[in-house]
């Protein structure tokens, strides 16, 4: 198979279509196939392009070119001379400024392809995940050979130059995690995979899991050459059965080829991994209530510091990092900081995993570099919203945020998002349309928060319990206006006040619905009314 | 998971039998308190009281903390089901897919509120945070099997799959 070098992006709204985009897509189609393109070149659809005038309108990538308005008998001309010789067709060009500021969305990732970059879904779908020679043949294990010629200072300088921040939700450089566990003085230390994946929309751990398990085992062995340790666990979800037996089963062939044990190829460096299923408890993902789990006991979070780094499984050093984050490890060391650095944006390189759900026309699941936009998200990987206008996303799973429309725009890496006040999460993408009400989807999340909330600390006990409660009482027509200076106080004072980062972040939904859905919510308490007629009001 | 599991209550001979089984193959250490639990819950459905007991008497952890741990994790119950077991998804993915129609229907079909299991032993029903089948929802799981993309409609029909 070849490589996609080219994409065809081309408007399918209503307006297009009556100015005949559909024969412009099967002339599309039909003239690729002949010059025997359909490998190199993709043809992809744009749902929703605004208010532009000329229609249909067609970018090409990676150049971003523009031609408006693009007509089927355009098309072979097209095909030959810009796909084909590679020459641009002027006379076809789009030239109206306004039309090209309104789709400066689309064409912003000039240079790349709209198409996903895979780095941590790179063998997903492609190798037998339960085979470790197709692994091997995929340059597994290449890696860790790599990294066994470095000395491990060398290996944690690479991922801390690759700028690699933490997947699982909260960002944080994971070079850095590596350092200060192998700075940490102690005989004993530990890597921990947390693949407790329970945010509510994420699935992404489970597919990295289920399609490239031994990825993840060569991750950890590199972890454990360049923190110094010889003991690993990996810590999977209970109700994800069939991640659990692949990588039962990776590990076993891991084993039996010698890259697991004592001694691992010749090399003098021991380590070895223990599986360890979770038995439902959402609060088990936060990493100190792992390390509580494991060891035996109720999944309750510790007071930090000390942070695991420093004292973690059984008081010893302890580096804890997201299966996703892992993934990226053995790309990394392979190639290097530098090319890990080309994707993304500066301060958050590389690509994330998405999973797109709700109310779009495709959802499923995507890697894409950091720093790419809702908008885009929406439009070229869901194919548009399914029914109605685009109302809010919801990120993250249950600890994201709640983005508005008008925030479609902000690119997605950690720190736009925080300029913003918003989060962006473990990558869930829940896209919400103008049929959903504001307070009952932030009612349903605060549920789940009042649902595993572990008991532990009394913030967060009391506090989930009554937003939960006011919330019901709101959307049920009893609501008053000192209940929305409640609400506000309660997801300050869990921010403020819980031990961990379950009730830190379960006044998040709250908070960005006072921020950006005020009038919504109100609506519902002084005209007793709910606006989209999801509420029971009675 | 929970397909092969025995609905007669055990005695506490079997008990007694199939706990020290399970600790030959372990350590008797905290650590495999979860494992020893998840192999009973395999085993016979649900950890009863004298389960509890015994698991306490032969490794030597004490009893409240035994039933601590068993009490935290939703995996682990503490209590007998029904003969199937329906998790349904009651996370907002799910919800806005037309989750929230579904659970209506579902509660009518069953005649059951959540926690609930029906007077003939039948069913059980809970519900549950997320089960990573997002991209299928709204989704509920029978037994540990996924049924996605249902509908009111749809729902009946899945239902009488199961005796």
């Amino acid at each position: 198979m070849k490589t996609v070098r080219s994409m065809v992006l081309i408007s399918n709204d209503p307006k297009s279509k009556a100015n005949a985009s559909q024969e412009v897509i099967a002339a599309f189609k039909l003239a690729i196939k002949n010059l025997e393109l359909t490998d190199e070149v993709a043809v992809s659809t744009i749902p929703e392009i605004g208010m532009v005038r000329n229609l249909p309108l067609v970018v090409i990538f990676p150049e971003a070119t523009v031609y408006a308005p693009v007509k089927p008998e355009d098309v072979p001309q097209l095909v030959e001379e810009h796909l084909f010789k590679g020459r641009e067709v002027p006379d076809l060009k789009e030239k109206d400024p306004d039309t090209l500021r309104k789709i400066a969305w689309l064409t912003q990732r000039k240079g790349t392809l709209p198409a996903e970059n895979r780095i941590a879904l790179r063998n997903v779908g492609i190798i037998d995940p339960e085979s470790i020679d197709d692994f091997f043949a995929y340059e597994g294990g290449q890696a860790f050979a790599t990294a066994l010629q470095m000395t491990p200072d060398l290996v944690v300088e690479i991922i801390k130059a690759s700028g690699l921040r933490g997947r699982g939700g909260a960002g944080f450089p994971a070079g850095i995690k590596w350092d200060s566990v192998r700075k940490t003085p102690g005989k004993k230390k530990y890597v921990i995979c947390n693949a407790d994946e329970s945010e509510p929309g994420t699935f992404k751990d489970r597919v990295i899991m289920e399609g490239d398990p031994f990825s993840i085992i060569e991750a950890m062995l590199i972890a454990a050459y360049a923190i110094g340790s010889d003991e690993g666990y990996i810590y999977i979800r209970g109700e994800y059965q069939l991640a659990l037996d692949r990588v039962q089963k990776a590990i076993q062939q891991t084993r039996e080829y010698g890259g697991l044990g004592k001694n691992i190829f010749g090399s003098g460096f021991d380590f070895d991994i223990h599986i360890h299923a979770g038995a439902g408890a959402y609060i088990c993902g936060e990493e100190t209530a792992l390390l509580e789990s494991i060891e035996g006991g109720r999944g309750e979070p510790r007071v930090k510091p000390p942070y695991p780094t420093t004292s973690g499984l059984w008081g010893k050093p302890t580096l804890i990092n997201n299966v996703e984050t892992f993934a990226n490890i053995p790309p990394i060391v392979l190639n290097g900081a530098q090319w890990f650095k080309s994707f993304g944006t500066p301060s958050s390189p590389g690509t994330k995993v998405y999973t797109i759900l709700g109310n779009v026309n495709n959802t499923g699941l995507i890697e894409v570099p950091m720093g790419i936009t809702l908008r885009e998200v929406i439009n070229i990987y869901g194919k548009g919203i399914k029914g109605g206008q685009f109302k809010f996303a919801q990120t993250g799973g249950s600890s994201g945020s709640i983005i508005p429309a008008s925030l479609q725009d902000t690119p997605m890496d950690f720190d736009s998002y925080r300029k913003v006040g918003v989060a962006l999460g473990s990558g869930a993408l829940l896209i919400c349309n103008d049929s959903n009400c504001i307070v009952d989807s932030v009612r349903v999340l605060a549920r789940f928060f009042q649902e595993e909330c572990c008991g532990k600390c009394v913030p967060c006990r009391v506090g989930t319990d009554q937003a939960w409660k006011i919330l019901t009482n709101i959307s049920e027509g009893r609501g008053t206006m000192e209940d929305i200076a409640h609400l506000e106080w309660l997801s300050k004072g869990l921010e403020d006040f819980s031990n961990c980062g379950l009730g830190q972040t379960a006044g998040a939904p709250i908070k960005n619905m006072l921020d950006h859905f005020r009038a919504e919510l109100e609506a519902h308490i002084k005209l007793g009314v709910c606006p989209t007629g999801v509420c029971p009001m009675s | 998971m929970e397909e092969n599991l025995t609905q007669s209550i055990p005695t506490i001979d079997e008990l007694k039998q199939e706990i020290s089984l399970i600790l030959q193959e372990t350590e008797k250490d905290r650590e495999s308190l979860i494992p020893i639990l998840h192999k009973l819950t395999q085993r016979f459905g649900y950890i009863s009281s004298q389960a509890l007991y015994e698991i306490s008497a032969q490794t030597s952890i004490p009893l409240a903390e035994v039933f601590s741990v068993a009490t935290f994790y939703r995996m682990l119950p503490t209590q007998q089901r029904g003969r199937h077991v329906i998790l349904f998804c009651e996370s907002l993915p799910c919800h806005v897919v037309g989750g929230r129609e579904l659970f209506q229907a579902l509660k009518a079909e069953l005649q059951l509120e959540p926690g609930e299991t029906s007077k003939d032993q039948k069913w059980t029903l809970l519900t549950t945070s997320c089960l990573g089948v997002c991209n299928f929802g709204p989704v509920i799981s029978i037994d540990g099997n996924i049924h996605g993309h249902l509908t009111p409609e749809s729902l009946p029909e899945i239902l009488n799959k199961y005796e």
